[in-house]
């Protein structure tokens, strides 16, 4: 837990239920296992005393506010203030219902990653101290650098801080997270397209389509999923490789212009699937494409991909 | 009846008599996890484990499942006529099945071998061909409550053989009399074995103090329960996403397609979960569980009130805990269960 900003977050929390501005708070509190925080709503001033920042608030909480009919303040760093902006441009979420508690994020930790450190064994507990993590199971304590177990997205994100808030707690901190996004962003475009398909394979074998990650993005808010229509069945219900790859292909294609790099989907998979191996070249191929564009970070932008111009780029198609 | 013992370098010789007529899965090590696989090498088995990530329930209930075939070819002379899929050819042994995992098979044969009229022959087949040699758990995960839910770590339910570690060599208690066959010829425990195997089984309980009770859920009434407030925060926060009902070792919901390609067609079953709203949307446009509450608390209302009152008593949670640590959003069945028993 994050002490200072979690007190911040608390006072704001109940200052704002108190005046009437909103009618919960959404959040994290506390989560009954190690290395998950849970999304949480408090509604009274005594519900806030649940409320927490932690580096293991790994979900997008964007996600919640889509078909809430109240008045909602949320707390947002840079990749869910981009999904709220995304949404609201998206007309799913109403500016008016929202007040954004901006934040800056030091980063989330990927506890796949914390999980390999100490060899899979089970962990008991995790605490945070500064910039380290410390783990501690039957028989051992690790004391983690925090840089070593963050979240890729988090390592390559560019938009640390809120970028629309109607408050930001705290202070504002450093925008990068250090990484080369561009680097990193595409790492299958040098392979061959035998090895290409290897390496998709590879990533995705493992797969048990429970939708988690489709279920935790922001962007997943169709009445009817393509994997869920029957007329027509674009995709099929079964294990087989074809039906699986279809699904997160064909995802993926829907998040372009759209996906924030938030990681959600990676963070909600029990299997740590890394499926953004396909949103982050995507979301590398808008920006090189279409100007510089990343999505999420102006109201009333349009997404390249939601209107057809005569002159858009096309030079990538090839005949 | 009675405690035999093994000397764990005598462990492979007892496996590989098995592979050689039958097929044989355990728990492997695969990177972080620890999965079902089918074993060529004992050597690779594992003892020092929590519990496989996955349940073994697909070993039974496959997530896709051809149920049959047949010619999709309407000017065919065996037009649209099944083909059964064949039973499996081979016996299987199930090694160190965890016990509330064994426990989780015999709940859900009073679902699928209900009686003859409802018989699942798929889910039938398999069992009658695989034997359950399971592995008490000395060292439960802080996850595990299979205490509270009529099981043990070192419960018998369901298994043929108990099999209890003691580091360089195994306890092996036979349960039914598959079990006694296998046993057969093997040296008796000795009395000092049989006293560290009480030991290890009270310590094993010991460790789980996850503190439920299931005396009110049990007894108050069905609508009380399903109209209890608290599922009005539990749903908001759920994602409505399949992980808690795919790694449950009790959960046993399908969907069935029929997929053609050409002249080919078959039927297959695939695993499905109360969660989606597509489970019970009807072809009116109708939909009995239309929101997220309806969907989050059938989950529940199923297994701790459904079950109980239709499978005489059997709660349809064995403790495995899988479901508290695959929820991307932290909802905790233990929770759950604490507010459902108010
Ligand atoms: S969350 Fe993971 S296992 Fe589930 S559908 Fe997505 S990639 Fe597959
Ligand atoms: S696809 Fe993944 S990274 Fe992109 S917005 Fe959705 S959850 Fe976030
Ligand atoms: S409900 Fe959860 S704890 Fe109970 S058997 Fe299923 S996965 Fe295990
Ligand atoms: S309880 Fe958790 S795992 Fe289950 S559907 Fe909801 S979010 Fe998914």
């Amino acid at each position: 837990m994050l002490v200072e900003y979690t007190k911040q977050i608390q006072e704001a929390a109940k200052r704002l239920l108190k005046e009437k501005k909103v009618d919960c708070v959404l959040g994290y509190r506390q989560g009954t296992i190690p290395l998950v925080d849970a999304p949480y709503f408090a509604y009274t001033e005594e519900e806030v005393d649940n409320l927490i920042w932690s580096s293991f608030c790994t979900k997008n909480l964007a996600n919640f506010l889509i078909k809430r009919t109240d008045r909602v303040a949320v707390i947002a760093q840079g990749c869910v203030s981009r999904s709220i902006v995304g949404l609201i441009n998206e007309n799913q979420v109403k500016r008016e219902n929202v007040y954004i508690l901006g934040v800056w994020s030091p980063g989330m930790v990927d506890r796949f990653k914390v999980m390999e450190r100490v060899g899979g064994r089970e962990i008991l507990e995790a605490k945070e101290e500064g910039d380290k993590i410390i783990v501690i199971g039957e028989g051992f304590e690790e004391v983690i650098p925090k840089k070593e177990v963050l979240r890729q997205n988090c390592l390559t994100c560019v938009h640390r801080n809120a970028v629309l808030y109607d408050e930001f707690i705290g202070e504002k901190g450093e925008e990068t997270g250090g990484g080369n996004r561009d680097m990193v962003a595409a790492p299958w475009e040098k392979l061959s397209i035998d090895e290409r398909w290897e390496k998709f394979t590879e990533t995705f074998k493992d797969c048990i389509r429970c939708y988690a990650c489709r279920n935790a993005c922001p962007l997943c808010y169709c009445a009817e999923c393509f994997v869920d229509e029957s007329k027509p069945q674009w995709c099929g219900k079964t294990q087989d490789e074809a039906d699986v790859y279809t699904f997160h292909i064909l995802r993926a294609f829907h998040c372009a212009g759209r996906c924030v790099d938030c990681g959600a989907c990676e963070s909600a998979c029990p299997m740590g699937i890394k499926m953004r191996v396909l949103t982050s070249k995507i979301e590398k191929d808008i920006r090189q494409m279409y100007d510089g564009y990343e999505p999420g970070m102006e109201l009333g932008a349009v997404p390249p991909l939601s209107v057809y111009r005569p002159n858009d780029p096309e030079e990538f198609i090839t005949p | 009846m009675g405690y035999k013992c093994l000397a764990k370098d005598k462990f492979s010789e007892l496996v590989e008599k098995f592979t050689k007529e039958q097929d044989v899965f355990a728990p492997i090590a695969q990177g972080l996890e620890v999965k079902w696989s089918l074993i060529d090498d004992p050597s690779k088995i594992l003892f020092d484990f929590k519990n496989t990530s996955m349940s073994p329930k697909g070993l039974f209930f496959p997530q896709t499942e051809c149920l049959f075939e047949f010619n999709n070819n309407k000017d065919a002379e065996d037009a649209f006529i099944l083909k059964e899929t064949s039973p499996l050819v081979k016996k299987r042994t199930l090694l160190n099945i965890r016990p509330c995992d064994a426990r989780a098979f015999s709940i859900l044969d009073k679902v699928f071998m209900k009686d003859e009229d409802s018989l699942d022959v798929y889910w039938k087949d398999k069992r009658d061909k695989t034997i359950l040699i399971g592995l008490a758990c000395t060292n439960p995960c802080s996850t595990c409550f299979c205490t509270q839910v009529n099981s043990s770590p070192f419960g018998e339910d369901g298994l043929d053989v108990l099999m209890i570690d003691l580091g360089d060599k195994v306890v092996l208690k036979d349960v039914t009399d598959k079990g006694e066959e296998i046993l057969k010829g093997l040296e008796d425990a000795s009395d000092e074995d049989i006293k560290k195997v009480e030991e290890l089984k009270k310590e094993a309980e010991s460790k789980i103090n996850a503190n439920l009770s299931m005396d009110n859920i049990l007894s108050r009434e069905v609508l009380e329960v399903y109209e209890d407030p608290f599922w009005d925060r539990l749903y908001e926060t759920c994602l409505n996403c399949g992980a808690c009902t795919f790694y449950c070792p009790t959960c046993h919901c399908f969907d069935i397609q029929d997929e053609t390609k050409g002249d080919y067609g078959r039927r297959v079953r695939n695993w499905d979960t109360c969660m989606s709203w597509l489970f019970t949307q009807h072809a009116s446009g109708h939909n009995p569980r239309g929101t997220k509450k309806h969907r989050v608390r059938q989950r529940f209302m199923h297994k701790f009130k459904y079950m109980p009152i239709k499978l005489d008593g059997d709660i349809g949670c064995v403790g495995c805990g899988r479901c508290i640590q695959v929820c991307p959003v932290n909802i905790d069945v233990r929770d759950v269960i604490k507010n459902m028993n108010k």
